[in-house]
C-alpha cells in the first residue's frame, strides 16, 4: 500500500536510534555512522532489520550526516546507495508482516544558516537537494528530514525535498527542555512553517526523554491539522561501569509514548538509546490502541523564526510603517541603503504593538526584485515579528517568501484571474495566508453584497490551486467617506457580512479619512466599528495614539484583556509623558547631546531648526557637542557607553537635520568614502559598528561591509568608490593574518587608499609589520585620523 | 566514548563581571547591564555536552586516542593527568540575536549584551567544571586557539562531541563557533584522592 495512504489508516511505526546502537557495535569515537554503510554493510542491515521485526514500518536510512559539505561527491552517492540497499535488503530478509517502508533520513547539515552563521539559505538548498536526488535515484519511499533545531535550516530542507523529489516528506525537530529549537522556534510557528510548505507529517525527535517530550507533542497535536508523530530519546545517558546506560527502559518507554498515542500522535519511534527492544515494546502498545482521527484545526496563522501569530478572538494589529508611499525620508533610505533606518522603523513599529509588519519597499527607482527579499531578510536578522510581504511584482514577492524564514501573510491577491493565478501558486508552494482584495476585473462593486460576491469567487479559485479558504484574509477596501457619504457603511456591512461566512477580514483602515483634516479622529472611530463588525486584522499606523486606544479600549471592552494589564500598562505611559517635556524644555541641543539623551536631543534639535539653517546647528552645536564628549574619552574622563550614547543622541539630532535639509534646499556637509569591515574570520563588530557611529556623526560616508569579509571585497569596494580611506578590524588572533592579506591586497590593488586597522588583538607595532597606515587605539583615534587625512587630502574622493 | 549532555539552571549573574567586558571601571553603566540582562534572561539556555577521553604523552605532546596537541603549556596544564573531558557549551543564540538587534538601535544597550553574553558563558563554563571539581580534581580550562594549541583542534570537538545535535553549537570553515557566546575546552581530570 502507498505509504500516505498506510498512514490514514493506521499508526505508523517508526525505528529506534541507530547511532549510538551502532556505537554498541563498536563505532569508535569521531568515526562517522553513515559510513558504516560501506564498510560494515552486514551491521547496518541487521540493525534495519532488527527493527522490522520489532514492527516497525517504516524506518530511516543510515544517511544522517551524509550531505555535500561532508563528502565529496562520489561518495556521498556511494554511501547514500549503500545505505538504500542495506535498508532495502533489510526490508526483504524481516520476517516481519507489516506494510515495510524505507525513507531517506536527512540530518542538519552541521553549520548554521546566515545571518547568524554563515552559511547562504540556497546555499543550503543545494547541499540538502544533492541529497535529495540520490535519495529518489535509489529508490526511497520517503524523504525523513529530522532532528533540525533551526527553523531556517528546516525550510531549506524541505524545500529541496519538495523541488527535487515526489514523495511523501516528514520533518521532525529537535526541541529543547524550554519547548523551543535553538534558534527559538515554538512548535506552533514550526507547524505553521511546515504546513504553509506542503509536509505530510511533521514532529518532534531527539534532545529528551519521553516525558519531558510529550509536551511539545501535544502543542504540535493543538495546532497541527496533518499527521504528528513522535520520537524521543530512551532518556538520558550516563556512563556504568564504561557503559552508556539511558534512564528508561524498553517499558517504561512504550508505556510513556503510548500517552502520547492516545492523545493524538499517526506515528512513533524511537532515537538516540533506543533499541529494537524498545520498538518491539511500542509496536505492541501501538496494536492495542486505535488511531485518533485527523482534524482540521481550521487555524489562520501566519509565522517568523521564533513564533506564530493567530487571526481569531483577538484583532491582529499589522504595522504600515515600512512603506516608501508618501515618506521621502524613507524612500531616501532605500535608495542610499541606509538598512539601519529601515530595521529602525520595524523595531520601533513591534515595540509600539503591532503583531505584525507590513513591509513594502515599492518605488520608481527601487529594483523591487532586489530590494524586497534584502530588507525582509534584515529584518528578520533583528525582529521576530513576523511579515507581511507587500509587492505587486509576483517576482519580487517570489525571492521574498522564498527566503522568509517562517509563514508569511501576503500582500496581496485579488479576484483579478491574472493575480491569482501569479500569487496562488506561490501560496501553494512557500505557505503563506494571503490578504485578498474584494475587487476584480470590473473594479471595486458598490455594494457589501458585490465584495462577498468576489470573495466567494476568490476562495473558489484558491481552492482549485489546493489553498484552503482559512488561508485567506479578505480585505472589502476602505473608501474615502470624503467622496462618498456611504463608504464606510458599506465597508462595514462587508465585514459584518463576511464574518458571518466564517472568513477573517483586514482593512488598510486609513484611507477611510482621506481628504479630511485631522484624520486620526475619524480612522479611530472607523477601527473601532470595524473592529465591532467582526474585523479580524487592520493595517495602521501602530505610532497613532488614537487607533493604538482604540484597539486596547476593543479589548478591555470585549474580556481580552485579562485584568486590563494591557490598558493599564498604557494608561501608565501617559502620565510620565509630560515630565519628560519638561526637561527637555530647559536645556541645549549640545548639552542633551553630550548627555547622550537621545529623545531629547531630537526635541532640542527640532526646535532649534526653526530658528537656524541646518547646517549652523552642525557647526554650533552637535560638532562642539560630540567633540566635547570626544576629548573627555581620550583624556579618560569618560568612558565608552557615554560616548556611545552621546553618539547616538548626535545620529538623532542628525536625522532631524537630515529631515530639515532633505525639506529644505541646503546640503549638510559631507566628507569622503570610508570603507570599514571586520576582516575574514572574524565575526565581532561591536568595535567596528562604533567606529561606524562617530565616523558617520563627524560627515563621513561609511561604507559598512560586515564582518567575516573577504579580502577581494573590501578591495572591490575601495575600488567602486576610490575610497581614500578603508579601516579593518580584528578581534580574534587567528583573524590578524587575514588583515595582513587584506592590507596587503588593497596596496597592490588601491594604492591611494589609507589603511587604518583596529581591534583588541592589535598593537602599533604589529599594524606597522602588516603595513598599516595608521593603528587607531580606539573608535575616536580612528575619527581623528581619518580627519586629519580629509583636511589633507579631501578632494582625493 | 559516551557523550552526555546537560542543561544547568541559570547561574548567578554578575554585572560587576560583565562591566569587565563592557567598560572596567565604568561603574554608571551597572543598572544598565541589569536591565539588559533582565530582558534577555529568559532567552538564555545553559547547555553543555561533554565526553571523557584517555590520555597519553609523549614529551611536549598530549596524546587522545584520535589526535594529539603539541604544545608545551598545554601540556604543564594537564600536569600528568590520566584523563582528560572535552566539553563544548553554549548560552545559545540569544545574546547574538540581542547584539545584532541593538547594533540598529544602540551601542550602548550592543555592547552590554555582548557583555552580558561573555560573562554568561564563562559562568556556565564555571559551574560546569565546578561540578565535575565535586568528583574529581580538576585543572584550569584551556581551549583551541590559546597557549599554543591550534584553533585546528576545534575540528576534533565537533567531531567527537556531536555538538550540533547535542546543542546546537555549530562550527563554520573558519572555525568559528555559531552561536558565537559558546566555548569548547579541554578540562584534565585526576581522581581524588
Amino acid at each position: 500500500m502507498e505509504l500516505l495512504s498506510y498512514m490514514r489508516e493506521h499508526f505508523l511505526v517508526l525505528d529506534g536510534g541507530m547511532g549510538t546502537t551502532l556505537q554498541a557495535k563498536g563505532l569508535a569515537p569521531g568515526e562517522t555512522p553513515e559510513e558504516w554503510n560501506l564498510s560494515h554493510p552486514a551491521v547496518i542491515k541487521e540493525i534495519h532489520r532488527a527493527y522490522f521485526d520489532a514492527g516497525s514500518n517504516l524506518i530511516c536510512t543510515d544517511t544522517f550526516g551524509a550531505n555535500p559539505l561532508r563528502y565529496d561527491a562520489e561518495t556521498l552517492e556511494n554511501v547514500v546507495r549503500a545505505a538504500m540497499e542495506n535498508a532495502r535488503a533489510a526490508a526483504k530478509e524481516s520476517v516481519g508482516k507489516q506494510e515495510k517502508y524505507v525513507a531517506l533520513d536527512i540530518g542538519p547539515c552541521g553549520r548554521l544558516l546566515s545571518p547568524y552563521g554563515d552559511l547562504a539559505f540556497e546555499d543550503a538548498v543545494a547541499c540538502f537537494a544533492a541529497v535529495v536526488r540520490l535519495g529518489v535515484k535509489y529508490g526511497a519511499d520517503a524523504i525523513f528530514i529530522e532532528t533540525m533545531n533551526d527553523s531556517y535550516e528546516t525550510k531549506a530542507a524541505v524545500l529541496a525535498a519538495k523541488e527535487n523529489a515526489a514523495l511523501p516528506v516528514f520533518v521532525s525537530n529537535a526541541y529543547g527542555e524550554d519547548g523551543k529549537l535553538m534558534t527559538g522556534a515554538s512548535p506552533e510557528a514550526m507547524v505553521a512553517l511546515l504546513e504553509g510548505l506542503g509536509v505530510d507529517a511533521l514532529g518532534a525527535n531527539c534532545s529528551l526523554g519521553p516525558d519531558a517530550l510529550l509536551p511539545v507533542a501535544e502543542r504540535l497535536l493543538a495546532a497541527a491539522s496533518i499527521p504528528v508523530f513522535f520520537k524521543p530519546n530512551a532518556g538520558l545517558p550516563r556512563v556504568e561501569n564504561g557503559k552508556t546506560v539511558y534512564d528508561v527502559d524498553a517499558d517504561a518507554f512504550a508505556e510513556a509514548v503510548a500517552v502520547a498515542l492516545r492523545a493524538g500522535v499517526r506515528g512513533a519511534g524511537g532515537c538516540c538509546g533506543t533499541t529494537p527492544a524498545y520498538i518491539a515494546a511500542l509496536a505492541a502498545k501501538a496494536a492495542k490502541t486505535s488511531p485518533v482521527p485527523l482534524t482540521d484545526k481550521g487555524r489562520t496563522v501566519v509565522s517568523s523564526y521564533t513564533r506564530a501569530v493567530a487571526f481569531g478572538e483577538n484583532p491582529v494589529l499589522i504595522g504600515e510603517r515600512i512603506n516608501p508611499t508618501g515618506k521621502k525620508r524613507f524612500r531616501q533610505a532605500l535608495a542610499e541603503n541606509d538598512m539601519p533606518y529601515v530595521l529602525s522603523e520595524g523595531l520601533k513599529q513591534a515595540e509600539c504593538g503591532a503583531h505584525i509588519l507590513d513591509v513594502n519597499v515599492g518605488s520608481p527607482e527601487i529594483d523591487e526584485e532586489e530590494m524586497l527579499p534584502r530588507v525582509t531578510k534584515e529584518l528578520q536578522a533583528v525582529c521576530d515579528s513576523p511579515l507581511q510581504l507587500d509587492t505587486s511584482s509576483p517576482a519580487a514577492m517570489e525571492k521574498a517568501m522564498r527566503l522568509y524564514n517562517g509563514k508569511p501573510l501576503v500582500n496581496s491577491v485579488n479576484g483579478k484571474k491574472e493575480s491569482m493565478d501569479a500569487i496562488f501558486p506561490l501560496v501553494k508552494k512557500y505557505g503563506g495566508t494571503v490578504i485578498a482584495l474584494t475587487l476584480d476585473e470590473d473594479g471595486i462593486p458598490a455594494s457589501a453584497d458585490g465584495r462577498a460576491a468576489i470573495a466567494e469567487r476568490i476562495a473558489a479559485r484558491a481552492a482549485e490551486y489546493g489553498i484552503p479558504a482559512k488561508e485567506l484574509v479578505f480585505d472589502p477596501l476602505t473608501m474615502t467617506v470624503s467622496a462618498d457619504p456611504s463608504a464606510a457603511a458599506v465597508t462595514l456591512a462587508a465585514v459584518r457580512m463576511l464574518t458571518e461566512r466564517g472568513y477573517h477580514t483586514s482593512l488598510g483602515v486609513s484611507n477611510v479619512s482621506f481628504g479630511l483634516p485631522a484624520r486620526e479622529i475619524v480612522n479611530a472611530a472607523f477601527f473601532g466599528a470595524a473592529l465591532e463588525a467582526g474585523l479580524s486584522a487592520a493595517i495602521m499606523n501602530p505610532y497613532s495614539r488614537p487607533m493604538t486606544e482604540s484597539y486596547l479600549a476593543y479589548r478591555v471592552l470585549h474580556g481580552l484583556d485579562t485584568n486590563c494589564a494591557a490598558y493599564i500598562a498604557y494608561a501608565g505611559t501617559l502620565t510620565d509623558a509630560p515630565a519628560a517635556k519638561l526637561t527637555a524644555g530647559e536645556r541645549t541641543l549640545a548639552r542633551a547631546i553630550a548627555d547622550g539623551i537621545k529623545e531629547e536631543a531630537a526635541a532640542k534639535c527640532r526646535e532649534l531648526l526653526k530658528t537656524t539653517p541646518p547646517l549652523d546647528a552642525v557647526n554650533g552645536q552637535i560638532i562642539p557637542a560630540l567633540d566635547e564628549v570626544g576629548r573627555g574619552y581620550e583624556e579618560k574622563r569618560i568612558y565608552l557607553p557615554q560616548l556611545l550614547m552621546s553618539a547616538e543622541a548626535a545620529q538623532a539630532a542628525f536625522e532631524e537635520v537630515r529631515r530639515a535639509v532633505n525639506a529644505g534646499a541646503e546640503k549638510a556637509e559631507e566628507k569622503c568614502a570610508f570603507v570599514l569591515a571586520t576582516v575574514k574570520g572574524d565575526i565581532h563588530d561591536i568595535g567596528k559598528n562604533i567606529v561606524k557611529l562617530l565616523l558617520e556623526n563627524y560627515g563621513f560616508r561609511v561604507y559598512d561591509l560586515g564582518k567575516d569579509v573577504p579580502p577581494e571585497q573590501i578591495v572591490a569596494e575601495v575600488k567602486r568608490l576610490h575610497a581614500p580611506l578603508a579601516g579593518l578590524s580584528a578581534l580574534m588572533t587567528t583573524t590578524v593574518p587575514a588583515m595582513a592579506q587584506t592590507v596587503d591586497f588593497l596596496r597592490k590593488e588601491a594604492p591611494w587608499c589609507r589603511v587604518v586597522v583596529g581591534g583588541a588583538v592589535l598593537t602599533e607595532e604589529y599594524a606597522r609589520t602588516i603595513g598599516a597606515d595608521k593603528y587607531a587605539k580606539d573608535a575616536m583615534a580612528t575619527v581623528r585620523y581619518a580627519e586629519e587625512i580629509f583636511a589633507k587630502d579631501g578632494s582625493a574622493d | 566514548m559516551t557523550v552526555l549532555s546537560v542543561s544547568f539552571p541559570a547561574p548567578p549573574f554578575s554585572a560587576e563581571e560583565a562591566l569587565k567586558y563592557a567598560a572596567p571601571g565604568d561603574t554608571a553603566l551597572l543598572p544598565l547591564l541589569r536591565e539588559c540582562y533582565e530582558e534577555i534572561a529568559k532567552e538564555l539556555r545553559y547547555d553543555v555536552c561533554y565526553t571523557f577521553l584517555p590520555v597519553l604523552y609523549a614529551e611536549d605532546t598530549v596524546r587522545f586516542p584520535s589526535f594529539s596537541v603539541a604544545s608545551p603549556a598545554f601540556c604543564q596544564n594537564f600536569a600528568g593527568a590520566a584523563e582528560a573531558v572535552l566539553f563544548a557549551a553554549t548560552v545559545g543564540i540569544a545574546p547574538d540575536r540581542a547584539v545584532r538587534r541593538e547594533s540598529v538601535r544602540s551601542s550602548v544597550r550592543a555592547l552590554c549584551f555582548q557583555a552580558i553574553g561573555a560573562e554568561r558563558i564563562e559562568a556556565l563554563c564555571d559551574v560546569f567544571c565546578r561540578t565535575l571539581g565535586e568528583k574529581y580534581q580538576t585543572r584550569p580550562r584551556f581551549s583551541p586557539g590559546y597557549g599554543g594549541v591550534s584553533l585546528d583542534v576545534q575540528r576534533e570537538f565537533f567531531r567527537l562531541l556531536d555538538c550540533e545535535r547535542r546543542i546546537g553549537l555549530t562550527c563554520n570553515e573558519s572555525l568559528l563557533m555559531s552561536p558565537t557566546k559558546s566555548v569548547t575546552a579541554f578540562l584534565a581530570v585526576k581522581p581524588k584522592p
